[in-house]
């Protein structure tokens, strides 16, 4: 009995060896079979003159390979963020794309720069997940000649000169985007010299989203005598804070005309609220949100939304450009915004279907 | 033959062999797999130690305490405390570098004397003692602060950001620049706690009473050991070590936030069982902990030079090596116990 107990743990022991050597495999086998599938192009046509030979070859190794620090996949706008990377640093592009997924942690995206470092990546594409502590890691890049390119946030660091260009939203511009977008919209409804009303739901405090799109409204808002900002508060992001915060707000105002929320889950709790309320958003009440995710443009098409001001996640494209100038020896701009939309309702029923996030 | 040489290395070393083996396996299967993307150079190897220097640290406290058969699960909150606490203090009251890391590294003493008095002397269960130390840490981290806090003192930085080269094994980079590889202080510190830590247990009487008071506490007691006073030692002696793997880990990403090293101390106990050491206590090396960090790093870096596979998968190798670690670790008891019966 007891050897058969023995016999039995050791089997299970070696199952688990062998399956722990099963996955360091299959990077050996695949790194095999595309060196046969390369063996295989260059000798199916030997008809075919061997300098075009040689070029694909040398097109092989002349891709040029990008480490991406991703932070995780913590949302959508995350996972379209990470899609856009992975869809534009493709071999067919001339691309070779190693990708980390931090898992929210800095000490790995930290450990992952050191690994591009080693494996002589061409250029590190980093999307921090905390502002702080990137002096020493990127220092290493910036002495093994790596240009490293920021993504989506800003790092805390006195030496500039550690990155070559940061890429992301200009939450400004939203902000101005979402006061002009409104003032064609009143102007259309003949409503232009109107007493208008507004209020605010504002995102977490201090976050730069918040910070760039109440600045951005408040902006051009002096363009508008004829608009008053009732109230500004925080709804924290969140759906169920932006319904609480909009309940308040309709007890304490009897004549609101528009709500600004700075992301569209707040803009979704707004919307219950005024309807338990007993009004019609989107008729009654204009809706304004920000980010633009899929799930406005569906309150838009129903027509309880009127307009979401992109925050645009696809990244990739704008860093390969970037990339493109830099391999040719050109200088490129150390801020760069990704173009940003602005997306009435009218427009939703038809680009809902291109929308990827 | 592997019986004959289990039975003449012991259960402990036999274990710690594996370990060994299994890590330079691994590391010669990617130079071999990634030899083009120069898995082979000494810095991708020194780099296990760089990225894992504060792991290491905190390997070697929990190694000290599974021997007793203990287990400290408040160390990833430590971490992120003593993170917290040097930047709040250097940058937002403005205490030297200096006076900071000792003010952390006592309060991580006393810390550990007050988990270790609780297990000790009121023989509370370790893991309910440190689960509340957990909680608490993690808490006062965020009363601290819950923005994220980075560091500029100069001297902390001066020490973090230390290279110390290494005369030999360097290579020539594409743009034709010859880098020779390097080091952090923090990996001296890893070192050096290692080095210490291996000393008090193999070679002290404290260290052999760690032992004793794991394998069988009664008979610990029998033979006139202070059980209780042997623990408590231990408890803060792991506490010092907890605050110590925090240093060394601010020293890597020069600042404190709440989020940070999050299980942190389920890593550490990991890598302590891969590295052969029982947690039913008695059984253990330090060494193997280390090989432990290491393979934990290499399974890393395998993911990142893959480049496709999800960084995920190493929780799920991890979590194979465990199991096999742990059903071999059961075999070798099963044996010894029906010698022991036999004889």
């Amino acid at each position: 009995m007891k050897a058969l107990k023995r016999a039995l743990a050791l089997l299970l022991a070696s199952i688990l060896c062998i399956s722990f050597w099963g996955c360091s495999k299959p990077a050996e086998e695949t790194t095999k079979e595309t060196k046969k599938e390369t063996t295989k192009e260059t000798q199916k046509e030997p008809a075919k003159d061997e300098s075009q030979a040689k070029t694909e070859e040398n097109a092989k190794d002349d891709l040029i390979v990008v480490g991406y620090a991703q932070v995780g996949a913590e949302s959508d706008w995350r996972t379209a963020n990470t899609v856009s990377f992975q869809t534009t640093f493709v071999e067919e592009n001339g691309y070779k794309l190693i990708f980390d997924d931090a898992q929210q942690k800095q000490e790995n995206q930290i450990k992952a720069i050191r690994n591009f470092i080693q494996q002589e990546v061409d250029y590190i594409v980093l999307a921090p997940v905390v502002e702080t502590g990137w002096e020493t890691v990127l220092g290493e890049a910036k002495e093994a000649g790596i240009p490293v390119i920021l993504s989506d946030r800003m790092i805390d660091v006195t030496d500039d000169s550690l990155y070559v260009a940061w890429v992301g939203g200009n939450f400004i511009k939203e902000g101005n985007d979402c006061v002009d977008w409104l003032a064609g919209y009143l102007k259309e409804q003949g409503r232009e010299n109107e007493q208008i009303n507004i209020v605010t739901l504002q995102g977490t405090i201090g976050s730069s989203a918040q910070v760039g799109r109440t600045k951005g409204v408040e902006e051009k808002l002096s363009e508008h005598p004829n608009w008053t900002m009732l109230d500004r508060q925080t709804g924290e992001f969140t759906q169920s804070k932006g319904q609480e915060v909009m309940e308040s707000f309709l007890k304490s105002y009897d004549d609101i005309d528009v709500v600004i929320a700075e992301n569209d889950n707040m803009a979704f709790g707004a919307i219950d609220a005024i309807k338990a309320a007993g009004l019609d958003p989107g008729e009654d009440i204009i809706i304004i949100g920000f980010d633009a995710v899929h799930a406005a443009f569906e309150a838009m098409i129903a027509g309880d939304m009127n307009c979401s001001v992109e925050c645009n996640p696809l990244h990739g494209p704008r860093v390969a450009e970037i990339i493109q100038k830099l391999e040719r020896g050109e200088t490129v701009d150390k801020i760069q915004y990704v173009d940003e939309g602005v997306f009435p309702a009218e427009t939703a029923a038809e680009l809902i279907a291109t929308r990827t996030y | 033959m592997i019986r004959k040489l289990r039975d003449q290395l012991g259960a402990n070393n036999f274990l710690l062999l594996i370990t060994i083996v299994l890590f330079i396996a691994m590391y010669i299967a990617g130079i071999i797999v990634y030899r083009e993307n120069n898995f082979g150079r000494f810095q991708v190897f020194l780099n296990l130690f760089i990225s894992n220097a504060g792991l290491i640290v905190a390997a070697v406290g929990m190694t000290m305490v599974l021997i007793t058969g203990g287990i400290d699960i408040s160390v990833g909150s430590m971490v992120a405390m003593t993170c917290m606490l040097l930047a709040w203090m250097m940058e937002n009251k403005k205490i030297g570098a200096i006076p900071a890391i000792i003010i952390v590294l006592l309060i991580g003493v006393i810390f550990g004397l007050v988990q270790g008095l609780l297990i000790a002397y009121l023989k509370i269960q370790p893991f309910i003692v440190t689960l509340a130390g957990m909680f608490f840490a993690r808490g006062m981290t965020a009363v601290i602060s819950t923005d994220i806090i980075s560091i500029k003192n100069e001297t902390f930085l001066k020490v973090a950001n230390a290279k110390i080269y290494l005369p030999f094994g360097g290579y020539v980079n594409k743009k034709g620049v010859m880098i020779y590889p390097y080091i952090y202080p923090s990996v001296i510190i890893g070192i050096i706690v290692l080095i210490i830590i291996f000393y008090i247990l193999k070679f002290t009487k404290f260290g052999r009473s760690i032992y004793a008071v794991g394998g069988n506490e009664q008979s610990a007691l029998l033979m006139g050991l202070n059980v209780k006073r042997t623990k408590l030692k231990v408890y803060v002696l792991n506490g010092f070590l907890a605050a110590l793997a925090g240093f060394v880990f601010c020293l890597n990403t020069s600042g404190g936030f709440v989020e940070q090293a999050k299980g942190f101390e389920m890593e550490a106990i990991a890598a302590a069982v891969i590295g052969g050491t029982l947690l039913t206590g008695g059984i253990g090396n330090v060494l193997g902990s280390l090989f432990g960090v290491l393979i934990k790093g290499t399974i890393e870096t395998f993911i990142t030079f893959q480049g496709t596979l999800s960084s995920w998968w190493t929780k799920i190798v991890i979590a194979a090596l465990l199991c096999f670690f742990i059903i071999l670790q059961s075999i070798l008891a099963s044996t010894k116990h029906k010698r022991l019966k036999s004889t």
